[in-house]
């Protein structure tokens, strides 16, 4: 079902197509763009919507111009399917890119603030897809909870406090350069969540930035709410894992890599501290919490 | 200070000539760091006297550093495991405090004093909500390098109602409650002096709330273990049988042992207690804490067969699940392979992948695009009622229910006045029900009844609550003679709580 993308089918359009394609088509190409760019509407929901993405799989000539419409709009195609319907994401410098000052104004201008709100991102990708192999199965679906992200984080950054204790590492950052504090101290030192006068979530603590983060996934149809436990518990969408597994990842591993950090792949990850430490943490349940 | 000079010389190979030298090393330095950082933590209560003179008003009287170490104590003994302790309640046991120490202030300034106090322990202006000092090291070349050391002493934490609880810190717990010179990130350690201090101070029911924290932090093992164990049987290499769980094992083993330790101190504590002890209230006391401990032993005793049952659990899971076939796997393992190395790089280095995985990760959005004629037509319509008070609703039909209430509110408030009796002068029930006779036919039903209820008076949940005074019912063995009632003829009185004064004594005494 998914529609290989690679940089050289721009040059399909120049083939002879086997039948004249009509305006009418091309409207309907740009329609079946318009539905992938309702990111909460599903085909299963939809007739219309259901019946190009239908067209979109029989039809190759069709299915390549609704890919030039999205390229067109500077759009990457994911997949199209009937279960994700048109999975789209927004290339670089596309005018549908979320950029991160329009995301929180605060974070426009606070170095720390810009981290905490793009690891909120990457934590709840990671809660919602512990296993790798979570990613690669299509019928998987990730299920998280606000206050279990952030638990979550928390227990991660102990653990690497605890690893900095047992080599006797100072992990107090010089005053001079505040740059150079590990990136763990700036979660684990932020308050978890604050009383404000008109009871909603202090939006500068890590359940804030999480909910922040939760609820600006259910707008981009990534996440379903399914109740109001532990501070909102989440299901996850099958563009979800799309976005997160052919996009986002890679993206941030390709950064990780610039930087010269190569975390080791030896094919079976399971074997790495994550798996256990998830079974731990999940549900915010922390063990050995102190008096 | 010599240690300058003296920093580079340590890390080479010292020849046993130089043993004498008087300089102290890497290892005072990182004591005095550690002082610093143990002073550090005072800092805040300081400067809360230094910032009283900012408040708008006369805040001169009260001593601020004192209200604020009480708040501490307050949340220290007032939070449970799973949350923390309630605002509300650490505000309201303040007050007593606050208002002995400028007594003919208005009350809502009391208030105003201890809402303050609480809230610039949390640091509430600060977006961390908490305190940073600086202080300075010599690092492994001998340079000097100031570092910031960032400490909070009260937190909130998110409860299981969704609401904002309070917990003190460990830095809180070990600087302000125990004592200075300590490690002040240890969570062992303050359980431990908390638990001592409150043992040699003869103070019971704190050690009965330290003696259930620790059963709850079995109970936490318990549940630790049993998730591990369900882990194991889905799949047996997601938990880490080589390291973790063996440490969580001889952590919990290790837990178990030392808490008997300290149940047989609490034992032998009560025993003196109930020994000593005159009063009926200490003595049922020391008797409930028995119980408690009796339970944290049966706990531990639990989970210490539990424990025994994990390594041949393990054993079992490892024979079934060697042989079933690999599944496919995805390149990418999101924790593994991202966000642990993300949170060990220095933060100028982790925007980079965060921000890649922000750009990539979190979806797209529809830019509005609007029109200027349509922005005219926008601007010129008027503003939509905003309909969020949602339909009417329908006037619901009332019907006058009968008040089939057996006493009206004047009875009761005879009955009421009837008993409030002088503290120094009991009476006979006989002697309140014939009076009550005298003043309604009805009144001696509702006398009776008040008092039986007064025989097993809740003096706790009295107490708690602040009230001043209680009624109590005592049968003393004599018959009631009635012609209505039958049975005992209580003793009916009135005791006087010092709920403010208990409460300044629980204090004091820390």
């Amino acid at each position: 079902m998914t529609t290989p993308h690679d940089a050289s089918w721009p040059a399909a359009e120049a083939e002879p197509a086997p039948a004249a394609l009509t305006p009418a088509d091309v409207a309907d190409a740009a329609r079946l763009v318009s539905f992938g760019l309702q990111a909460k509407l599903l085909p299963a929901r939809d007739a219309e919507y259901a019946e190009l993405v239908r067209r979109h799989r029989e039809d190759p000539a069709f299915a390549r111009l609704a890919d030039a419409v999205a390229t067109g709009l500077n759009l990457v195609v994911l997949e199209v399917s009937a279960r994700a319907g048109m999975a789209l994401a927004a290339a670089e410098e596309s005018v549908f890119a979320v950029r991160m000052g329009d995301y929180s104004r605060r974070a426009a201008s606070e170095t720390t603030d810009r981290f905490l709100h793009g690891l909120a991102h990457l934590a709840v990708a990671a809660m919602a897809f512990p296993r790798p192999e979570d990613l690669a199965d299509e019928g998987y679906l990730g299920r998280i909870t606000v206050n279990g992200v952030d638990a979550f984080v928390r227990q991660a950054c102990r653990r690497l406090e605890e690893q900095a204790e047992l080599t006797g590492d100072n992990t107090d950052p010089s005053s001079d350069a505040p740059g150079l504090e590990a990136a763990w101290r700036v979660w684990a030192r932020r308050s978890t969540t604050g009383a404000t006068k008109d009871a909603r979530r202090l939006s500068g603590s890590t359940i804030g930035i999480t909910g922040k983060a939760v609820a600006f996934l259910v707008d981009s149809g990534f996440l379903q709410k399914a109740s109001d436990d532990a501070g909102g518990t989440y299901r996850t969408t099958a563009r979800y894992q799309l976005q997160v597994r052919d996009l986002a990842g890679s993206a941030a591993m390709a950064e990780l890599i610039d930087l010269g950090v190569v975390p080791v792949t030896d094919g079976s990850a399971t074997l790495l501290p994550a798996d256990h430490s998830d079974e731990l943490v999940a549900d915010a349940g922390l063990p050995f919490h102190s008096l | 200070m010599t240690v300058i000079a003296d920093q580079p010389a340590e890390r080479e190979l010292r020849p046993p000539a130089q043993g004498a030298r008087p300089a102290p090393g890497p290892a005072a330095d990182e004591g005095l760091a550690r002082r610093l950082k143990a002073l550090a933590c005072t800092a805040p209560l300081h400067d809360l006297d230094n910032r009283k003179v900012n408040l708008a008003g006369e805040y001169g009287g009260y001593a601020m550093a004192e209200v604020g170490l009480a708040a501490i104590d307050l949340v220290t003994l007032h939070m449970d495991f799973d949350t923390g302790a309630d605002r509300e309640i650490v505000l309201a046991r303040l007050l007593p405090r606050v208002a002995a120490q400028s007594p003919d202030r208005p009350g809502a300034e009391h208030q105003r004093v201890a809402r303050w106090v609480l809230e610039s322990l949390i640091n509430v202006g600060s977006v961390d909500r908490g305190f940073r000092a600086v202080y300075g090291t010599f690092d492994a070349d001998g340079g000097y390098v100031r570092r910031d050391y960032d400490f909070k002493l009260i937190e909130e934490v998110p409860g299981p109602d969704g609401g904002v609880y309070l917990r003190t810190t460990d830095e809180a717990v070990n600087v302000l409650v125990g004592a200075l010179d300590t490690d002040v990130t240890s969570a062992q350690i303050a359980a431990e002096v908390k638990l001592e201090v409150l043992i040699r101070r003869g103070r019971l029911a704190d050690a009965q709330l330290a003696a259930e924290q620790a059963r709850y932090r079995t109970v936490q093992y318990a549940e630790t273990l049993r998730r591990v164990l369900d882990a194991t049987r889905r799949n047996v290499r997601a938990v880490d049988w080589m390291q973790a769980v063996p440490d969580l094992i001889d952590e919990a083993l290790d837990h178990i042992a030392d808490r008997y330790r300290h149940e047989n101190a609490i034992l032998t504590n009560i025993r003196r207690a109930r020994d000593e002890a005159e009063e009926p209230s200490h003595k049922r006391q020391a008797a409930e804490l028995v119980d408690i401990v009796k339970d944290c032993i049966r706990r531990h005793t639990q989970l210490q067969a539990r424990l025994l049952e994990a390594g041949p659990l393990f054993r079992a899971e490892q024979d079934r699940q060697a042989f079933a076939a690999p599944t496919a796997r995805s390149g990418i393992d999101l924790y593994g392979h991202l966000l642990a190395p993300v949170l060990r790089l220095p933060i100028e280095q982790a925007i980079r992948p965060t921000d890649a995985f922000f750009a990539h990760g979190a979806g797209l959005r529809t830019p509005t695009a609007v029109r200027v004629a349509d922005l005219v037509d926008l601007l010129l319509t008027p503003p939509v009622e905003r309909e969020h008070l949602g339909a009417e609703l329908p006037d619901p039909d009332l019907v006058a229910t009968p008040d089939d209430s057996r006493f009206s509110e004047a009875q009761l408030e005879a009955a009421l006045d009837l008993l409030d009796l002088p503290p120094d002068a009991p009476r006979r029930l006989s002697g309140l029900l014939a009076e009550a006779r005298r003043q309604d036919p009805e009144l001696p039903y509702l006398v009776a009844l008040l008092a039986v209820h007064a025989a097993s008076p809740p003096v706790g949940t009295a107490y708690r609550q602040g009230e001043e005074r209680l009624l109590f019912a005592v049968d003393d063995g004599a018959t009631l003679a009635d012609p209505e009632f039958g049975g005992a003829d209580l003793i009916v009185g009135s005791a006087l709580l010092d709920a403010v004064g208990m409460a300044a004594d629980r204090k004091d005494a820390r």
